[in-house]
């Protein structure tokens, strides 16, 4: 702990938790080096592929660019909180089905921006698909197939609503 | 008791689309990665960067770094010398020194790093390293770096692992690192006898694979062993360069890996190993060396070509004599770069049947990053430059360009240019079903005003580079369940899951229920390494022979044992009868090295040169804004030819994947390098590889009807494949919509904008 070291609490994948960061430590950092959380992973650093992607108060934001301390009071959920319930979220049952990643590197962010938009947008066309996702890359580019799974993904949240 | 039995009612695995056995790690976030790897007390290694392209090092200033509160220590060349006196490394060449010795060779080498337990306190200290150097000349072209007197390296030291390089020991006085030659028939006879003659230049781009996950390594020293967990596509061939370099044991050295964030090439050979490797010995605790996405630009590359090609064609249009003269940019280090230089090199006069061949292929060591292997070892770069050549040939002789090729193609049993006989290279099957996927014959719209269309198709193959070794284990245990062990990488191309099929395939067991044991030397045996679309094939036979042998060993259990010949070979039930529990294992082992006959030193000549042929055919449409430039795909036609396919899901997954990447270095990848060579355009800010936009709506994927026969359940490898047409047919294309032919890669709008403009004697100021 240094002089310039500060105390943040937020809610961690729904459990409150606190940590002694640096100001210049990014949330990404910190849900790794202190919470083992690795599904977010820092990529391009630029906040440009979106590999780093999570949810803070409900916002899809670049981890690799969001400072901690910015996540003091808030709400911040990773990929690994999608299955907490034992359950699959429809999007990663989706994203197995259609095949829609190769190392899987980009997948979390891909994941965690696909259910965003289906939360906003329970029924996006292909370009409200691609339009949304656009700030994701994947060098393996399994891009059809992530079309794809969100287009599935859309039909397995409709069914399971009805 | 749940037993897992080696039942015949689960036959057939390969040929099933199945689901990645990781599938599941890898939705949840929760795949391993060498990325996430912490090991205690570990320490962060950054590098401190040469800013010059060639200079000799005067003196390296690290005293305000080492001072810094927080860091644990400072290293340059003269420290790595204290554990590896010779710290030369590289898979071809032993050119490439840990950190920069004596000389700098180009900007962004390794010249100094800082250890510290804070990853930014160690990058906040590289800042205050100063480095003063004696600046020298500079080379930077391929054409011009073969001839100049600007030396990047006073002698050649080829690493003496390949034979057909130990002829350039001790060379000096040049920047060619291999000149491989082939000679067939007489190309001056051919040309003076030709109705035709037609000779162009072909360049392309150096661009880099940036996997996602950017290239990681940590080394953990031990009580007289070292482990180095590295996010690597070759493990063996670490093992056997740090054991090398330590002049230790190979056993005293565990390599391990996990899932790899993506590889295309990049994680090939020894990357970042080495400099881990001596730092963790240096500082004896353990040591991460994570680079950035920048940093990634300053390691390895895919080499800029320049490719004269010079081709006589008959009166009835039939290719009869083809030289080729082809400079690879190697860059500063040679790495792989001149087995590319000649496993593609040898390709260069394409898949047609002709009388008489040369071929001229050189590494060439340049002051840039270093350039080596790259999703399709510089097949794309040959099948850019033939099959540009092509379509330019049937345009001039105004014939259709599916109707050329079909008069040139290599078919079934006639001679390659290196004399090998085709076998099993379904290229003309291929060249048809891309024709029909494009409904080449149907009537064609073409468009009007500012919008145009045309369409272009490519052909083009590549030898698998042998001769390889890859060795299996199979293990049933006391249950019957069943451990693969292999040290081939899945990086993404569902190798895990394949060698699962394939195992699974001979002995009777669902592939699902079969675990694959990641690479770990101390644990799976020798594989030479996951690069060119090899594994299907050698790993596949190694890991099928593995199965087959445990299959022998159950026989021979069972006769022990007194069973009847008919009874099922059931592992579980046999082990208890032995042991009386469930206890025991049955273990097979299988290896494979396919034959291979190398070729003449002076003619390139072989009866086999390969084990097989891979086959790949793109066609596409396009729209062409003649007032922008700007291209849009709007069909995109992928047709390979692997054999079986053992998992035709994700098959098709490589099929499109291949060709988006190829599109992207086809349409705007480059590395931007100034007169000095600094790189200008090392981020995804800057370096625009294919996003979610620059695909088309459809994108078609075929795999034709054909089996290979000596592969394993008729199968061969699929990886590269699609990128080998993409390029070609896309110029192709723009010249059929609106009449301008680019012959250097990238295809950028501005590249058709001031190929329109010149066409209409308006040419645009170069920039």
């Amino acid at each position: 702990m240094s002089a310039t070291s500060i105390t943040i609490h937020f809610v961690l994948n729904g459990e409150r938790v606190s940590a002694e960061i640096e100001p210049h430590h990014t949330i990404l950092e910190v849900l790794r080096q202190r919470f083992a959380l690795y599904g977010a992973r820092e990529s391009c650093g630029q906040g440009l592929c979106g590999c780093c992607t999570v949810l803070v108060n409900g916002e899809s934001v670049s981890g690799c660019l969001f400072l901690a301390a910015m996540a003091d009071g808030g709400e911040v959920v990773t990929v690994e909180h999608l299955d907490s319930e034992g359950q699959l979220d429809p999007v990663q049952q989706a994203f197995i089905e259609c095949g829609a990643f190769q190392c899987g590197f980009c997948t979390s962010g891909f994941i965690l921006m696909s259910r965003e938009l289906l939360d906003r947008n329970p029924d996006p066309s292909e370009a409200e698909i691609r339009h949304y996702l656009s700030g994701n890359l994947c060098r393996c580019a399994a891009y059809p197939e992530i079309i794809e799974a969100v287009k599935l993904a859309a039909q397995m949240r409709k069914q399971t609503l009805a | 008791m749940t037993t897992i039995e080696t039942t015949p009612e689960v036959t057939r695995q390969v040929g099933r689309s199945l689901n990645r056995l990781e599938a599941r790690a890898k939705v949840t976030g929760r795949a391993e990665y060498i990325h996430n790897l912490v090991l205690p007390r570990m320490l962060y290694g950054k590098i401190f960067r040469s800013t010059l392209a060639h200079g000799r090092i005067v003196s390296i200033d690290v005293s305000a770094a080492r001072d810094m509160e927080g860091v644990y220590g400072v290293y340059t060349a003269q420290d790595i010398l204290r554990v590896i006196p010779d710290p030369y490394f590289g898979p071809a060449f032993h050119d490439q020194p840990i950190l920069a010795l004596d000389k700098v060779r180009y900007v962004g080498e390794p010249v100094a790093v800082v250890l510290a337990a804070d990853p930014h306190i160690a990058e906040e200290a590289t800042h205050l390293i100063v480095a003063e150097y004696k600046e020298l000349p500079a080379v930077f072209n391929e054409v011009e770096a073969a001839s100049s007197d600007v030396l990047v390296h006073d002698i050649l030291k080829p690493a003496g692992t390949f034979p057909d390089l130990k002829h350039l020991a001790g060379r000096k006085g040049t920047n060619v690192a291999l000149d491989f030659q082939l000679r067939r028939g007489n190309v001056e006879t051919a040309f003076a006898a030709a109705a035709h003659v037609f000779e162009d230049t072909f360049t392309t781009q150096q661009v880099m694979h940036t996997p996602l996950e950017p290239m990681v390594s940590l080394a953990e020293p031990g009580d007289g062993t070292i482990t180095i967990h590295t996010a690597s596509q070759s493990p063996s061939f670490v093992r056997i360069e740090i054991a090398r370099l330590l002049g230790w044991a190979e056993n005293r050295v565990r390599v391990r890996t996990a899932l790899l964030g993506g590889g295309f090439g990049a994680k090939l050979y020894i990357k970042l190993e080495a400099l881990v490797t001596a730092l963790a010995l240096l500082a004896r605790r353990p040591v991460k060396v994570a680079l950035t996405m920048e940093e990634q630009f300053f390691t390895i590359t895919k080499h800029a070509t320049t490719f004269r090609m010079k081709t006589a064609v008959s009166a009835d249009g039939r290719i009869t004599g083809r030289k080729c003269d082809v400079w690879w940019n190697g860059g500063a280090y040679a790495d792989i770069g001149p087995r590319v230089t000649q496993k593609s090199g040898f390709t260069a006069s394409g898949p047609y049947d002709i009388e008489n061949v040369s071929i001229d292929s050189y590494a060439v060591y340049t002051n840039l990053p270093p350039a080596g292997a790259f999703r399709g070892f510089g097949i794309p770069q040959m099948v850019w430059a033939y099959e540009s050549h092509a379509d330019m040939i049937a345009r001039a002789l105004k014939i259709d360009p599916v109707e050329f090729r079909r008069r040139n193609i290599l078919r079934e049993g006639r001679p390659h240019a290196t004399g090998t006989p085709m076998r099993d290279a379904a290229l003309d099957l291929v060249l048809e079903r891309v024709a029909a996927r494009m409904n080449w014959t149907a009537p064609f719209e073409r468009g009007a005003g500012t919008l145009r269309r045309g369409r272009g198709i490519g052909i083009g193959f590549k030898a698998l580079v042998a001769p390889t070794t890859s060795v299996a284990m199979v293990s049933l245990a006391g249950d019957g369940s069943c451990t693969v062990y292999s040290s081939t990488v899945d990086m993404g191309q569902a190798s895990d899951t394949a060698i699962a099929l394939m195992a699974g395939d001979v002995l009777g067991i669902a592939a699902e229920k079969i675990k694959v044991i990641r690479p770990d030397t101390d644990v799976t045996p020798y594989d030479m390494a996951t690069l060119g679309s090899r594994s299907t094939f050698h790993m596949g036979h190694a890991v099928r022979l593995a199965a087959e042998d445990a299959l022998v060993k159950l026989r021979e259990l069972a006769d022990e044992l007194g069973m009847p010949a008919d009874a099922p070979l059931a592992a579980g039930e046999l082990l208890r009868r032995k042991y009386g529990m469930q206890a025991g294992n049955i273990v097979g082992v299988g290896s494979f090295i396919p034959s291979y006959t190398k070729p003449e030193h002076e003619t390139g000549q072989s009866e086999n040169i390969t084990p097989n042929w891979m086959v790949g055919g793109c066609g596409v449409e396009v729209e062409v804004d003649t007032e922008t430039g700007h291209i849009r795909l709007i069909r995109f036609e992928n047709v390979v030819d692997c054999g079986t396919p053992i998992n035709p899901k994700v098959v098709d997954t490589q099929i499109s994947g291949a060709a988006i990447m190829q599109l992207g270095i086809t349409m705007f990848e480059r590395m931007e390098f100034d007169e000095v060579g600094q790189l200008r355009n090392a981020s995804f800010a800057e370096y625009k590889i294919p996003g979610i936009h620059d695909i088309p709506s459809t994108i078609g994927r075929e795999t034709v009807d054909s089996y290979q026969h000596n592969g394993p359940f008729g199968a061969k490898g699929v990886g590269e494949s699609s990128t080998f047409g993409v390029a070609s047919a896309i110029a192709e294309a723009i010249e059929d919509a609106v009449g301008v032919r680019l012959t250097s890669l990238p295809l950028t709008p501005e590249a058709v904008f001031r190929a329109l403009c010149a066409a209409k004697h308006e040419p645009m100021p170069e920039e």
